[in-house]
């Protein structure tokens, strides 16, 4: 996390200096006007990601019932901690230098003002209605529906929704007063969620873990694969029901649009053509970076039942990798959009595609042996990584997985043509497939090794 | 059937395991009893090959636990909930157990089928999962669980606590049973010496990480404890 919020902060330090001369350069209009319209969509996508990864005051409260601290104080103290949360003061980065530099460009200082203490008014805001609308994830996902739909819209020019927002965000800088009206509805929403957890402050309702309806279900249509048929069940299910592993999905799904950046010419750095495979490689492996590189720490919470079961190794491990190449396959074909930007952006797509089967696959299993760090199924906590993921081992392990297939690009690209790059990084990843049993093996030796040191480090809870 | 020798566990300095020898004959109800921090789990632990012995070894049925995986099909355990897949339902998790020591789904459910006493109704066909379910609960499933594919030896960490009075009384039934068979090796721990001594033929007694008494049970047995634990 650690890691996570460092690149964050330097991200949106630089963008909040950068911002302003950047929309100025590119003459897409008036800065502030370009960023009030655009607001709406990021103050949807803060809540988005705050309702994934924020975690909820609640889950500390319980011990603190029974003391002798009266609720009101519980209450606020909870309440009063999510406001420090870094999904709170990270936007300052962004935020303080951009208005700075409004400043310092020459306009007025009271709108200036008014407007920065509105929008950090909204951003709190989201803070206090992510508390209310924790867990209520049909609400959640209809707005989330919504709003995609409306990007679109946009995109397409059916419709604008900015067209109506961005007149509110614009007046918060023409009449600087509007600040209180946001500051007020900011009041508001915390006195809201304040009464609502004081009055939900027992075990059995506010406090009360989400219990889901469980189905038994037995996806007999898998027993044709025998033994490999039994992990494969357990991993489905595995994936479907734990909120972290669904993360872990739904991340690799945003992987797919990474590709944009290449592709678009939005970043002039990422406009070379060994660029092309990078994302290539990205765009159909988010899978197997989220889910494969914590293999096998999405099993660490009854790993010693695993280590007593009579358990064949490859078939283990053969499961996952089962998994990862369907998701791969099933993200080249998502990922077939990008014929929209020419056959040339796609091939890299699908040349991607084949080094991630054939190279890629195993070596994100080859770096997960390394990484003993116990995985909580119920929480998005650390979903991001976790200092204990970057060792040397698994940092070198992703210079083959990323360098290499660039390496040889190149190679191919500027010694005889761009089809010849392809084909080079394809037969890699073609070669590497043949080697399955091989790095399989040696997977096996090293889960072996490393036994009893995984089931020291999976008891320390995560 | 298991053969203790020479069995030191040190974490750091702290000797926290040290037999020197203890052999379990096959077929017989072994209780393990002793306070905290005895070296109870330890020795469990030790014996699924979980942990690594700083010295000495454990053979089970001539097979020895920290070189050889050749025991597991025949010995099932349930120490703790890192047991339990949280995110399945009983059913599944009894199921996939199955599947991994080699009895089909059929085969399974005859099995649950002379458990249903002992679930009560709270086990399955609960539309609940593993994680969802009161620690009792839990324990229960987890029980069965290691009575799936016919092990002859099966090591249980203080099954009956957590459970309530009557599921205790009927799980001591269960227990008696698999002993009076013969075939199977149950090994038991427990803070309740009342218990034990009720379903144990032999009663072994740790003390931080020694064996200070090895009980073949009697009429006197539990007062002999309870002097040794009062005292």
């Amino acid at each position: 996390m650690v890691f996570g919020a460092l690149y964050f902060m330097a991200v949106f330090l630089g963008l909040g200096i950068g911002a302003f001369y950047i929309i100025e350069r590119q003459g897409w209009g008036d800065p502030l006007l370009v960023v009030n319209r655009f607001m709406i969509y990021y103050l949807v996508g803060d809540l988005y990601i705050r309702y994934m990864l924020q975690k909820m005051p609640i889950t500390n409260i319980k011990p603190l019932l029974y003391l002798p601290i009266n609720k009101s104080k519980i209450v606020a103290y909870s309440l009063g901690k999510t406001v420090v949360s870094f999904f709170n003061w990270s936007h300052a980065f962004f935020f303080v230098p951009f208005s700075v530099v409004l400043l310092v460009e020459g306009y007025s200082p009271v709108g200036v003002v008014g407007w920065h203490l509105a929008i950090m008014a909204l951003f709190l805001c989201n803070n206090f209605i992510n508390v209310l609308v924790n867990n209520k994830d049909n609400v959640f996902y209809m707005l989330l529906g919504i709003f995609s739909l409306l990007g679109v819209c946009q995109y397409y020019e059916l419709f604008n929704i900015t067209d109506y927002t961005s007149p509110f965000f614009n007046t918060l800088y023409d009449l600087p007063w509007m600040a209180f009206l946001t500051w007020g509805l900011l009041i508001a929403l915390a006195t809201s969620a304040f009464t609502y957890f004081k009055r939900h402050m027992y075990l059995d309702a506010g406090l009360a873990g989400k219990k889901s309806m469980a189905k038994t279900e037995d996806y007999a249509w898998l027993n044709r694969f025998g033994n490999l048929g039994t992990f494969l069940k357990n991993d489905i299910k595995l994936i479907r029901r734990n909120k972290r592993s669904k993360t872990a999905v739904i991340m690799s799904f945003f992987f797919i649009f990474y590709g944009l950046f290449f592709f678009t010419g939005a970043v002039e750095a990422y406009d070379g053509p060994v660029w092309r495979i990078f994302a290539g490689i990205f765009i159909s492996g988010g899978f197997l970076f989220s889910f494969g590189q914590f293999v096998p720490s999405w099993d660490s919470s009854y790993y010693p039942l695993m280590m007593s079961q009579n358990i064949r190794y490859r078939e283990y491990l053969t499961s996952k990798w089962y998994l990862i190449i369907i998701a791969t396959l099933a993200t080249t074909i998502l990922a077939s959009f990008y014929i929209y930007f020419g056959w040339d952006a796609y091939i890299a797509v699908i040349v991607g595609a084949i080094y991630n089967i054939g190279v890629n696959s195993y070596l994100v299993l080859w770096g997960g042996a390394y990484i003993k760090t116990p995985i909580d199924l119920t929480s998005n906590k650390k979903a991001f990584g976790d200092k204990q993921a970057f060792n040397t081992k698994t940092l070198l392990l992703t210079l083959p997985k990323l360098i290499f297939p660039l390496g040889v690009y190149a190679l191919g690209h500027y010694l005889i043509s761009p089809t010849a790059g392809y084909i080079f990084v394809g037969m890699a990843g073609v070669i590497g497939f043949g080697f399955r049993n091989k790095v399989f093996a040696m997977i096996e030796a090293i889960y072996k090794k490393e036994k009893y040191k995984t089931l020291a480090a999976y008891k320390q809870k995560a | 059937m298991i053969s203790v020798q020479n069995l030191t566990k040190k974490y750091g300095e702290s000797i926290v395991l040290n037999i020197e020898n203890l052999e379990i004959p096959k077929g017989q109800s072994f209780g393990l009893v002793g306070n905290n921090g005895a070296g109870k789990t330890t020795l469990f632990s030790l014996m699924l090959d979980l942990i690594q012995p700083t010295t000495g070894h454990i053979v089970n049925n001539g097979v020895q636990v920290d070189t050889s995986e050749a025991w597991k099909p025949f010995t099932s355990a349930f120490i703790d909930e890192t047991f339990l897949i949280g995110y399945l339902t009983p059913e599944e998790y009894f199921y996939f157990i199955g599947e991994l020591r080699g009895r089909n789904k059929a085969d399974v459910d005859s099995l649950l089928a002379g458990f249903e006493d002992f679930f009560h109704d709270e086990i399955l066909g609960q539309k609940k999962y593993l994680r969802d379910l009161s620690k009792g609960n839990q324990k229960k499933a987890g029980i069965v669980a290691s009575f799936i594919g016919d092990p002859e030896v099966i090591i249980l960490d203080e099954p009956f606590a957590n459970l309530d009075p009557t599921t205790q009384i009927k799980l001591k039934g269960i227990i008696k049973d698999l002993a009076a068979s013969k075939e199977v090796t149950v090994l038991v721990s427990s803070h309740d010496l009342i218990h034990v001594t009720e379903v144990c033929e032999r009663i072994v007694v740790l003390n931080k990480g020694e064996l200070v008494r090895d009980i073949q049970t009697s009429k006197e047995t539990l007062k002999e404890l309870e002097v040794f634990f009062g005292g």
